[in-house]
């Protein structure tokens, strides 16, 4: 439950790039090799000459052809690995273009000998060396992501409330799906119990119970599943004063485990499904029902603060579902 | 019910949409019995606002007769109450509604997500005035939806006609806002950019406010003239006369104590070539906006000085002056007008007579006249300062 506020995403931040638990080190890795691809590419398309010696190809014209190529690639790697915010996928291309590097060395080992043979060796294992380089890098960059989107989500949002009411309002799990858009009902069952309903894909629902774990009255709720839930999940929810009277930080904590697994969670993205936003999503809207009584609609928005309805917004028109004009 | 929409970039036409309803308990729907075209109403118009969608409903500047309410509108408003509404959309309970910065509103904006990614954070929503800021259909119609009635409204008795009373909705508090942003003081001489609407209003107001001369700067003399006229204010053309120089000249080199950029995004400069620049760099989207009053306003200020930005802009600038504007110790204030926290002392001065907004009025016309309003309004056609529509 300790956490610092660093790397906590707050519901203003609902569109951007996730920052909890971003895996400094393969970031910082992958970077290096993008500017690793810089030099390369650099290199071998100013001074093919001396790059086809070194390599021991500098007797084929055709040779030459597959070094520019190769050159040009490592600009793409480059970019790939240079531009994004956050290296995703780019490491990936590297590996692929160390396998061509790898297939080309091959096959210009067979028809040399001598001198020349010697350096595509020592070329060849120089590119194997990297490729193990490119292949560790990948794979722990993109395999950080997928253990971050599968499992916790984090956000957080300031209200002109106190923690009191904040606590006293959240505390009522019944009040829950005014503002969690993807929760039915909540009922209370039992002192510490209580039966969540959510909707689920095609119109169906899923039901489970959850039981209180943690309860510092003003300060902290956490509350996990029980039983056979289809979707285990825990959360957690801090009230912090701001200093100053300045109302009351509002920070949520959600684990689950998305049923399929990694798959799961991805075919669900396929459907619109974003835990990180729909959390985002519902502190603003928790905010406005605490601070105003209700939630902010729009003719625009309708059915309030929700990211994806924001892409693809009706026009600023009133709705037609109450029968004839005035 | 009839409703001005954007169709597309310079197209709007008078539409049948459906009536507004009742969404929330705070709501409230007025019949609308004038409404008014703004001069923002022409960056939407032009497509400078982004997040425009065919068939939004138009209009931020617009009062009627309450006919429906939700049941938890607080304040004692009723059913057949004559309102003026404010157009920026403010819940009044969050951290800023409660500081009396309405229009900066924490909660309105159901779109806020879309509004963090061009500004960093959101503004509040305002009525008719892009998905950006909420998607709310808005109020060149005859009925509007108005949420937070409560806090969006103020009542008028019947002692007073729509046209002295509507532009408390908008150009008034905007007007007056830019003055009291001057913070002016015994003597001052403030300069404005832009003789439109909330022009006008800033010189009545700066006047009002204690400013020993107003100094009005546009290019239009009708516009010039119903300043002189009506506010007291004198003025330049800067088409004929360089404004910089006018104005070293008229404050003895001092320069105004205060400078109001009451153009926006859309400005206009004497220079073919230098207006050419800009609108170039705005076509290609290099700059979102045309900033030639701000930078003058900003070389023109005494050292010292104030600019109160309160002309509408949407995105990015260029070439902003940051080294004239540091060195020389000059502060910037800016805003959407608070209109909420203007609406009663304002009605009050206007019933005293001690303004009279009316007098911006050049045109009233029907709600299906619309599209030429905004056509006249636009070209500087016939003399036209203010379009009125009747629903």
């Amino acid at each position: 439950m300790a956490r610092t506020t660093m790397g906590v995403r707050s519901v203003t931040d609902s569109l951007g790039i996730e920052r909890a638990g971003r895996d400094r080190g393969s970031e910082g890795l992958a970077r290096f090799l993008g500017w690793v691809s810089l030099g390369l590419g650099v290199a071998t398309l100013a001074r093919r000459e001396q790059v086809s010696r070194l390599c021991g190809v500098d007797d084929s014209p055709t040779a030459r052809q597959v070094l520019a190529v190769a050159g040009v690639r490592e600009l793409g790697h480059a970019a790939a690995l240079l531009i994004p915010r956050r290296a995703g996928w780019g490491a990936w291309s590297r590996v692929a273009g160390d396998v061509l590097d790898l297939a080309a060395a091959g096959q210009a080992m067979k028809d040399r000998c001598g001198e020349r043979r010697q350096r595509l060796t020592y070329t060849t294992w120089a590119l194997a060396g990297i490729t193990a380089l490119d292949l560790y890098t990948a794979v722990r960059t993109t395999r950080g992501r997928r253990l971050r989107e599968a499992n916790r989500v984090y956000a957080s949002v300031t209200i002109n409330r106190s923690a009191a009411d904040a606590y006293r309002f959240w505390h009522d799990f019944e009040n829950l799906p005014r503002f969690m858009s993807h929760l039915q009902s909540v009922r209370t069952t039992g002192d510490r119990r209580s039966r969540w309903t959510a909707k689920a894909p095609a119109g169906r629902s899923v039901s489970w119970d959850a039981e209180i774990v943690d309860d510092r009255p003003g300060q902290l709720i956490s509350w996990r599943s029980v039983g056979g839930a289809r979707v285990p999940n825990s959360g957690s929810v801090r009230f912090i004063p701001v200093a100053g009277g300045r109302g009351t930080e509002v920070r949520i904590e959600l684990g689950y485990r998305a049923p399929g697994g990694v798959l799961g969670t991805r075919a669900a993205k396929l459907f619109g499904e974003n835990p990180q936003q729909q959390v985002c999503d519902d502190l603003r809207r928790f905010k406005q029902v605490i601070e105003t009584g209700e939630i902010t609609r729009s003719d625009g928005s309708p059915d309030g603060s929700n990211v994806q309805q924001q892409v693809k917004q009706r026009p600023a028109q009133p709705l037609a579902t109450r029968g004839s004009g005035r | 019910m009839r409703a001005n929409c954007w169709i597309a970039p310079n197209k709007v036409a008078v539409k049948n949409v459906p009536d507004p309803q009742i969404l929330n308990p705070r709501d409230a729907v007025v019949r609308i019995t004038s409404t008014a075209i703004c001069g923002s109403d022409l960056h939407l118009l032009h497509g400078y606002i982004p997040a425009m969608k065919k068939g939004d409903v138009l209009g931020h500047e617009f009062m009627g007769e309450v006919v429906e309410l939700g049941p938890g509108v607080r304040d004692g408003l009723r059913i057949g109450d004559r309102v003026v509404v404010a157009f920026p959309i403010a819940c009044g309970n969050c951290a800023s509604c409660e500081r009396g910065l309405y229009s900066i509103c924490e909660n309105s904006n159901p779109n806020a997500a879309i509004a963090e990614k061009v500004m960093g954070h959101s503004p509040a929503g305002i009525f008719g005035y892009s998905h950006l800021l909420g998607g709310y259909a808005g109020g060149q119609a005859q009925y509007a939806r108005v949420p937070y009635a409560d806090v969006g409204t103020i009542k008028i008795g019947d002692d007073l006609p729509d046209e002295k009373v509507l532009f408390l909705s908008d150009v008034l508090p905007t007007g007056y806002m830019a003055a009291e942003m001057c913070d002016i003081k015994r003597g001052d001489t403030i300069a404005i950019w832009g003789a439109g609407p909330v022009g006008q209003f800033a010189a009545a107001s700066a006047l009002l406010l204690g400013a020993e001369r107003v100094i009005v700067i546009d290019r239009f003399p009708y516009r010039l003239r119903i300043a002189r006229e009506n506010t007291g204010a004198e003025t330049i053309n800067y088409e004929q006369t360089d404004v910089l120089d006018a104005l070293r000249e008229m404050t003895a080199g001092r320069g105004p104590d205060a400078c109001i950029d009451a153009v926006g995004m859309e400005g206009h400069h004497a220079s073919a070539a230098l207006h050419a620049y800009d609108r170039a760099k705005q076509a290609t989207k290099v700059e979102t906006d045309r900033p030639h009053a701000l930078r003058e306003a900003v070389l023109s200020c005494r050292n010292g000085g104030t600019i109160s930005a309160i002309g509408a802009y949407g995105g990015f600038i260029d070439k902003f002056p940051m080294g004239s504007f540091m060195n020389r110790s000059l502060t910037m204030r800016s805003g959407q007008a608070h209109v909420q926290r203007y609406m009663r002392p304002l009605l009050e001065r206007i019933r005293k007579g001690e303004i009279d907004p009316s007098f911006i009025i050049t045109h009233t016309m029907r709600l299906d006249d619309a599209p030429h309003g905004f056509d006249i309004f636009k070209n500087k056609q016939d003399e036209c300062l203010k379009v009125v529509l009747k629903p």
